[in-house]
Order: C-alpha cells, then sequence, then structure tokens
C-alpha cells in the first residue's frame, strides 16, 4: 500500500489548523450553550446520533461513514436501479465497484479505519438488500465488532426481509437502520416495483407492492418497539409518488420513524433502470424544496443526503472509496485507535464551541427583524465552517435564515469552477444554475469575476467570513439587513 | 433436465446461490454456474424454479 494519506502529524495540522486553529471562542463558549446537543433532542437520542453523519446533520460535518458492498443479492426489482452497471465516476445508490467477501470486508475497515480518522459508521447497503443477503451482512457485522468495538453499525434495506431480522440487529447492537419506502399505497407500488421474490415466489403488481408495505410497516414497527433508530428513504419520482410522499410521511411518523429523508430521483438512459430508458424525470432541486417544506412539522426531514454509493468511503460529500480498492489492500491489516481517537478528542472540543458560537447565531437571526427569509449557498470542506473557495467546491450547502432561526436545507451539487474541463465560463453559468432560488454565497475565497457575474444573477457573493462558523456567517449577515445588533465577522 | 445460468448476463449478485434447495449453483471463476447433475428444475419443492424467480436480470436463469 502507498504512503498514509494522512499522519498522525498532518492530522494535527490539517484538522488542527482546520478545526482548531481558526477557532476562536466567542465570549460566551461555554456557559450560553453548554450541552453540545441541539436544544431540542432527546439525551438519549443524542448519545446515538451525534457520531452519526447520516442520522445527524450537526455530525455531518465532523464524522464520515463507509459502506462495505457484501450484500449483492437483492429479493425486489425497482424501477430505478439496475445493479448491473456501475461507474467508479456514479454516485448513487446500488452502485459498487467491487462485491466484498466478508473477510475482505474486515480487512477494508480496518484500513480505513486507520486512514480516515473521522470514520464512526459502518453500513452495509447492499448493493442489493442487507436484510436479504443476510449472511454476508452479520458475519461482515461479525468481524468488525471484534477488532474495532465502538464503531458504529448501520443498514440500508427495502423492507421486505427485514422483520424476519429485526431481532438479530438488536441482539448485534445495530441501532441505525434506514428503510426505503415509496409509498404507502399499494396502487402506486405497483408503478414502482415490478416484481418482488417472496416467501419462494415471484410476485408481481398490485399483489407485490402490497405485501412489500404490509412488512415494510411491520418491520418499522418492530424496530421502533426496540428503541432502534430509523430513517425513512423515499425516491422522489415526479408524477407517480411525489405528492403520495406527504401521507407516507404521515404513516412513518405514526410508526416512530426518527428521520425521513426525501431524495431526487437519479434518471439517465445510460444506467439502463427503467426509468432512465422510459424518459421518467427526477425532481429539480427547488421542487424537492417544495416537496420538504409541505412535510413540515410531519416527520423530521433529513436534508444532508448526498445518495451515496454502496461502497462509499469519507465524509458525506467526498468519495475516497477509490484509495481503498481491494488491489490497495494489503492481506495483512492491524487496526490502530490512536488517530481515531485524536481526532474525537479534538471534535468534542470544537463542537462545544460551534454549538454555543451557532445557538447565539441562531438567537440573533430570530430577534432580527426583516421578517423574510433569505437563502444561502455556503462552500465548505467540514467542520460547520466557511471554509472552502468559491472555485474549488463541488458542492454548496444550502441554508435558510428567516424569523424561525437558521436551518440547513440541503445541497447543491456543481462542476468546480476552476477546474472544469468546459470553459470557466460555461462552468460558471452550471453553477448560477444550480444556485437556483439562492441570495447569497458564503465562500473563503472568490475572485473579482465570478462574484461580478453572480451579482448579474442577483446572487451576493461573499469572502468576508472566511473560517467563521456557517451560522455565525450567516446571522450577520442577515441581521446587518434588518438594523438589528450584528455579530463581528471574527476572522 | 436442468438450468443453466447465460454468464455474459449475470450480475453476479449471489441471490440464486441461496435459493437453491439443491445447493446446484457455485461460484466458479469469474461466474455462478448450476451443476446440472443436482438441478431438480425445483421438481415436487418449489412451483417455480427458484433461480429464475429471484434474478434480477431476465432471461439470464434458463432450461439448459
Amino acid at each position: 500500500m502507498s504512503a498514509p494519506a494522512i499522519s498522525l502529524e498532518s492530522l494535527s495540522t490539517t484538522f488542527g489548523d482546520q478545526l482548531l486553529g481558526t477557532m476562536k471562542p466567542g465570549g460566551c463558549a461555554s456557559s450560553c450553550g453548554s450541552s453540545t446537543k441541539p436544544d431540542d433532542t432527546d439525551p438519549a437520542v443524542w448519545e446515538k446520533i451525534k457520531d452519526h453523519p447520516c442520522f445527524s446533520e450537526e455530525a455531518h460535518h465532523y464524522f464520515a461513514r463507509m459502506h462495505v458492498a457484501v450484500a449483492p443479492g437483492c429479493n425486489i426489482q425497482c424501477n430505478y436501479c439496475n445493479r448491473k452497471y456501475d461507474c467508479a465516476n456514479e454516485s448513487r445508490p446500488g452502485v459498487a465497484s467491487e462485491k466484498l467477501t466478508p473477510d475482505q470486508a474486515l480487512r477494508k475497515v480496518i484500513a480505513v479505519a486507520n486512514e480516515v480518522p473521522q470514520l464512526s459508521v459502518l453500513g452495509i447497503a447492499g448493493p442489493g438488500d442487507a436484510c436479504y443477503d443476510w449472511k454476508k451482512t452479520k458475519a461482515t457485522f461479525a468481524r468488525v465488532a471484534r477488532e474495532i468495538p465502538d464503531i458504529k453499525f448501520c443498514i440500508s434495506t427495502n423492507g421486505l426481509a427485514l422483520p424476519d431480522r429485526v431481532d438479530e440487529l438488536a441482539d448485534m447492537n445495530v441501532d441505525h437502520v434506514t428503510i426505503t419506502i415509496n409509498m404507502v399505497d399499494p396502487k402506486i407500488g405497483a408503478k414502482i416495483y415490478p416484481w418482488i421474490f417472496y416467501d419462494h415466489r415471484r410476485y408481481v403488481g398490485i399483489e407485490a407492492a402490497r405485501i412489500l408495505h404490509e412488512r415494510q410497516m411491520f418491520g418499522l414497527e418492530m424496530l421502533t418497539a426496540r428503541g432502534i433508530l430509523t430513517k425513512i428513504n423515499s425516491v422522489v419520482i415526479p408524477g407517480v409518488n411525489d405528492e403520495h410522499l406527504i401521507e407516507v410521511n404521515r404513516w412513518v411518523k405514526e410508526r416512530g420513524a426518527f428521520l425521513h429523508n426525501l431524495m431526487p430521483l437519479i434518471s439517465d438512459p445510460a444506467h439502463g433502470t427503467h426509468y432512465g430508458l422510459s424518459g421518467q424525470r427526477g425532481p429539480n432541486a427547488m421542487e424537492m424544496k417544495a416537496l420538504q417544506d409541505r412535510v413540515e412539522g410531519g416527520a423530521q426531514l433529513m436534508r444532508h443526503c448526498r445518495q451515496c454509493r454502496a461502497d462509499a468511503v469519507g465524509m458525506l460529500g467526498e468519495d475516497r472509496g477509490q484509495e481503498f480498492t481491494a488491489d490497495r489492500i494489503p492481506g495483512e491489516v492491524t487496526y490502530d485507535a490512536s488517530k481515531r481517537n485524536a481526532y474525537r478528542e479534538l471534535v468534542a472540543q470544537e463542537r462545544r464551541d460551534h454549538v454555543a458560537a451557532r445557538s447565539e447565531a441562531i438567537g440573533l437571526v430570530k430577534a432580527a427583524r426583516p421578517g423574510k427569509s433569505v437563502l444561502f449557498a455556503v462552500a465548505t470542506k467540514g467542520g460547520g465552517r466557511v471554509n472552502e473557495h468559491f472555485g474549488h467546491a463541488k458542492e454548496f450547502q444550502v441554508y435558510e435564515a428567516s424569523p424561525r432561526g437558521i436551518s440547513f436545507v440541503g445541497h447543491r451539487k456543481v462542476e468546480q469552477y476552476c477546474l472544469g474541463g468546459r470553459s470557466a465560463e460555461a462552468t460558471l453559468d452550471g453553477v448560477i444554475a444550480a444556485l437556483e432560488g439562492v441570495d447569497i454565497v458564503l465562500c473563503a475565497k472568490i475572485g473579482n469575476c465570478p462574484q461580478d457575474q453572480l451579482a448579474e444573477a442577483g446572487i451576493q457573493a461573499t469572502d468576508a467570513y472566511a473560517h467563521d462558523y456557517i451560522e455565525t456567517a450567516i446571522s450577520a449577515i442577515y441581521t446587518a439587513t434588518s438594523g438589528a445588533p450584528a455579530l463581528a465577522a471574527t476572522a | 433436465m436442468a438450468f443453466k445460468i447465460i454468464a455474459s448476463q449475470c450480475t453476479q449478485c449471489g441471490a440464486c446461490e441461496f435459493e437453491c434447495p439443491s445447493g446446484a449453483i457455485k461460484f466458479k471463476g469469474e461466474s455462478y454456474v448450476i451443476e446440472s447433475q443436482k438441478c431438480t428444475e425445483c421438481e415436487g419443492v418449489f412451483d417455480a424454479q427458484q433461480c429464475a424467480s429471484v434474478c434480477p436480470v431476465p432471461k439470464t436463469c434458463v432450461p439448459a
């Protein structure tokens, strides 16, 4: 294997600089927000989610997950999925470049844990179904638990085989389960699932969708009864189930789902899926936001999903899977806990400060009186700070400031402006299109030229808050426009 | 009487292997293969051939 990508020294320089070097605690870093958890979260639940990047938006600024593709077998067919084709550059669920045996998976997990200190969660998300391809899922968790006891386990399932596995999941301390639920009405399900394989036979049409629906609800109720946190993923398919997902949200909330994740359909003829080939389109960013706003007040929404691959490695916005392919992992690897432990200590300090700063910033926004809502797009590479250059950003995190406070609403993927394959001009047009509806862009650095062009498109871009906490920067701008006292930029 | 797997269409998901009631399916080299001596086409056990019922690709587990 090549030289380690991160040494402990570089850990303290890259992360130390990023996390601690720029940290300038505010006046009440520990007194007005002493808890590191958001105010409205139950302490027992917070303990479970605080290091899980998918279950906690706050945690995704600090922690990374990895998926091991040990479960290729699947018991249903979805119209948005075709597992036959793979491309290493594609990022979408159900895609994996190489399938692993449980032993290969163990070596990969150790190799990643040694190199990626942010790693906190091991998930099995197929590329088929983790509960159906159960022997391999179970064997993988058992092997990893022996070597890395503090890693959290997580699975993703379509729910059909879930009720058969709930007791074993509880025994293995899998306390996070994601179920993909796209409908609660079998008539709609029949348009999404051409068939299921259940009880040794294939079912089609409404009967198939009805069985799947009943098993999904049963599995969800069983998990809730055992205190296992659930996230419901729903693929938003315009004209098929988009309106219906409001009802899905109500059903899963009633059954104790912790989070609901509305994900846009990814559809392209090149993927070979039924929807791709038949021209079914996916929703755009503004349609997604409109739907998310309509289910506000129901089951809590996950808005920071990146729809990652079944073999993804790293922070949610990045994929380092190519650094850890089977041919790069030695036959023998020994787990070294030192980097993960050092990183956790660093993060614990940083988070206390961040929570205090955020709580102060949100308080100021609530007190301000512009009465309108403003959308901010933020270039960040983690740590909850405005710390990425405009031209280097592969995505922007979108926040909404309004009299209700500051909330994270999603992310927008873009082609990197500085490194785009096409002319910078054309790339910038693409970035501007992706930022539809956004009022203000916050980044660590931006040139005059793109800044002017964004201004022409009605988007104000600034690097005046470089390396500040995201919420602090948003609060400063929002309150300045309302005439209320602003937090000074601390950078 | 036996089934076979069209290797060029197989996604190698392995679902057929653990559904086969006769233990006739194994991963050999680069693909899954049905041992014709062991395959019973699920006769007397299930109404439909399990490999063909669970296979995600149409017409990939077919009569040999």
